[in-house]
């Protein structure tokens, strides 16, 4: 029996709606929003400026630090304010996926700071998180060599699937259950970041990258749109 | 390419051999790609991305605004908006200083207006050794996005010039986006600092001057 | 980032003595006020509040829990805030600093002490299981008056809320199933004001450029005319003369704020 989505959507359709937009922080140096589905990430950049604690320093070139954070009531239980191991990882693994694209070169013993807050979550909250991020960075003006744009693949049972919801995500257990992969990927249609959570063959994870790449198109798509229909809103 | 367009990380703006990568910009193949978000420009073959956002970088010979925060014992650390501190030394001022009057000269917390005199590995070192440099006294100090002077000041200062005569107030743009305004009224200095963000706002249209000159129209009382 | 610089502060005191702005509002006069409701839909309640660029979210969230033993048949409240580093070049992360936890906590007694929650209805069953009201409070864009715009926030997002199920036999909550039922609120809405003090003069609603010069405060939490909170901050010190003038202020930005909110909370 094939997997058939709750909510109706192709194998290989995102959530709607995908909403992005730029300049939401007039005090940040760059800021962007990214919503996808129930699923919205709010991220401002402040720098490059002064490295503090001095002891973080690269004299080599500037660093890339990213804070991942949802608020307390962006999901059902209720989160404790404050970072958690989970939060810890996802921050790091936000950096990983843009270091490959930012060029801080030029900005040694400098910091840009990326802050992502989740204000609702439902699901694929890190993907949504390093596309606003990417967005915010090339809003501040920080040199780049590409964009980023992330997404999930997940297999339902035996079904490879595109962006999936918290149903798919968290509740699904039929069959094989559910493997959840989320990944990001420049513009050139190389990868900078890869999770995976579940039960998958070699074959079937190949196929999935396959889809994950040709939907991070779409998404550097809106993301484009809408940091070109910024202009006017520049601080 | 005849028309400036906004371009973001990793577009390729030109194709083809005809074309030299400028600033902004970087060449892979045959193609031009935009290496940060800006206005992609090309002139005599020359492809370059105007920025439209990110914090200021020093420049020597650059005047700049900005805020005493020490007093050393040979000179004043001012934080100019960067990374690193401005360092002004007591040879950059002119005249006779006293060693012990550093404060009477700049005090913590006072604003001033300097010049980049040198970029080193140990910072940035200004002179107040120019005249319209030195200690403010009075006045408002307005943010902007430094990527916007160029247009705040315009061709040969005619912006800048502008707005001066129709407010009647001396101005001075510092290249790191802090605007000092002094004007007889404080309404004066708030006219002109609205005129200033007026052109911030409208930066990127064409015919500006004119646009600025149809705005004092309307809004002069 | 450079601090207001003194230099614009005195200008800016200047005007006031004047009893004008640099952004031509009176003494008095608030920024223009928006509310969106039902931001953030896994919360019961949520609100964003804009009060000029400054913007705050809310959110709202009812835990089970037991009651304190000095109230045996009473709900309780919790109320936090955070300055995310997101929303200002001033604000870092690391432990919650004083600024933080005074906002949180001047927005509890607002609340708490108007008695605009009725604790008593949130009570399970008594002595063993009440309601908590957990109340969320970020910033997101810091142009001053966070202070006002959170409290704004908090009645927003307490208005705007609906009580999960609860299964009493598995004492479990289902938030996936919202009822109907609002949170058990008073008729009059408690709002808190502040006013500060730049000089000689007292204004209400400051950008980030008048609160940086602003030399004390306070804030003043009232419900129909009636005051149930104060809080007085910073080092200046207050005439008691300047102090009946603040008074006469809040009643009258009450009457204004309030008109202003009530299209949003209708």
């Amino acid at each position: 029996m094939t997997y058939k989505r709750k909510d109706g959507r192709k194998n290989d359709e995102m959530r709607s709606p995908i909403i992005a937009k730029v300049g939401i922080v007039p005090n940040a140096d760059g800021s962007a929003m990214f919503q996808i589905g129930k699923t919205i990430a709010i991220a401002a950049v402040y720098g490059p400026k002064k490295m503090h604690p001095q002891h973080s320093q690269n004299p080599e070139r500037g660093t890339l630090r990213c804070t991942y954070n949802m608020l307390s009531f962006s999901v059902e239980d209720r989160i404790r304010p404050g970072p958690s191991r989970r939060s810890t990882e996802i921050s790091k693994i936000t950096q990983w996926a843009l270091d490959p694209v930012v060029m801080l070169n030029n900005y040694p013993n400098m910091v840009v700071d990326v802050h992502i807050s989740i204000t609702q979550a439902d699901a694929g909250t890190r993907c949504a998180g390093i596309n606003a991020a990417a967005m915010a960075l090339a809003h501040a003006g920080i040199p780049m060599r590409d964009m980023v744009s992330s997404v999930a693949v997940g297999k339902m049972d035996k079904t490879i699937v595109l962006d999936l919801d918290k149903y798919e995500d968290s509740e699904f257990e039929d069959g094989e259950g559910s493997t959840d992969i989320p990944m990001s990927f420049t513009n050139n249609g190389e990868m900078t970041h890869l999770q995976l959570d579940g039960k998958i063959t070699k074959e079937q994870l190949k196929e999935a990258a396959k889809m994950a790449q040709k939907a991070s198109k779409e998404i550097y798509e809106i993301q484009k749109k809408a940091l070109k229909e910024s202009l006017g809103d520049l601080k | 390419m005849s028309e400036r367009k906004i371009v973001i990380p990793g577009e390729t703006i030109e194709e083809g051999n005809d074309f030299l990568p400028g600033e902004g910009t970087e060449k892979t193949g045959e193609k031009i790609i935009a290496l940060r978000y800006g206005l992609a420009e090309e002139s005599n073959r020359l492809v370059k991305v105007i920025p439209l956002s990110g914090v200021y970088n020093p420049r020597r010979g650059n005047v700049v605004i900005g805020k005493v925060e020490i007093l050393t014992f040979n000179g004043w650390v001012i934080n100019i908006g960067t990374a690193e501190n401005a360092f002004l030394s007591l040879a950059e001022v002119p005249g006779f200083v006293n060693k012990d009057g550093l404060d009477e000269i700049m005090d913590i917390g006072d604003m001033a207006t300097v010049k980049i005199s040198g970029i080193n590995k140990r910072g940035v070192d200004v002179t107040i050794k120019s005249r319209g440099l030195g200690r403010i006294d009075e006045g408002i100090i307005v943010s902007v996005n430094p990527n916007k002077v160029p247009r705040i000041i315009g061709k040969e200062g005619s912006m800048i010039n502008l707005i001066k005569e129709e407010t009647k107030s001396n101005i001075t743009v510092g290249q790191n986006g802090y605007v000092w305004i002094q004007g007889d009224k404080i309404e004066d200095e708030l006219f002109a600092k609205k005129a200033i963000l007026f052109v911030t706002e409208k930066s990127f249209t064409s015919g500006l001057t004119e646009e600025v000159k149809k705005w004092f129209e309307e809004n002069k009382k | 980032m450079i601090k207001t610089p003194y230099v614009t502060g005195e200008r800016i005191r200047e005007y006031l003595q004047e009893n004008k702005r640099f952004d031509n509002r009176k003494a008095d006069e608030f920024r223009e006020i928006e509310i969106e409701l039902g931001v953030s839909k896994n919360a019961e309640g949520s609100a964003k509040v804009k009060i000029g660029k400054t913007e705050v979210l809310v959110g709202v969230k009812m835990s089970v829990g037991e009651p304190y033993p000095d109230s045996p048949d009473k709900g309780n409240l919790m109320v936090s805030a955070e300055l995310l580093p997101l929303s200002s070049p001033r604000f870092e992360s690391g432990p919650p600093k004083f600024p933080v936890i005074e906002l949180g906590r001047v927005i509890d007694r607002g609340i708490r002490e108007s008695k605009f929650i009725d604790f008593e209805k949130l009570c399970i069953t008594k002595g063993e299981k009440v309601w908590t009201v957990i109340v969320d409070i970020y910033s997101i864009n810091d142009d001053g008056n966070l202070l006002d715009a959170a409290g704004i926030g908090a009645i927003a997002a307490l208005k705007n809320a609906k009580m999960p199920k609860f299964d009493k036999k598995e004492g479990k909550i289902l938030y996936g199933e919202k009822t109907n039922d609002s949170i058990p609120l008073a008729k009059e809405i408690p709002i808190s004001i502040t006013v500060h003090k730049l000089g000689e003069s007292l204004i209400v609603d400051p950008t980030r450029e008048e609160e940086d010069i602003s030399e004390t405060r306070v804030t003043v939490g009232s419900s129909n005319g009636i005051i149930s909170s104060i809080q007085k901050g910073n080092e200046t010190s207050l005439k008691l003369e300047e102090f009946d003038k603040v008074l006469d202020i809040i009643s009258k930005v009450e009457r204004d704020v309030f008109k202003k909110l009530e299209k949003f909370l209708k």
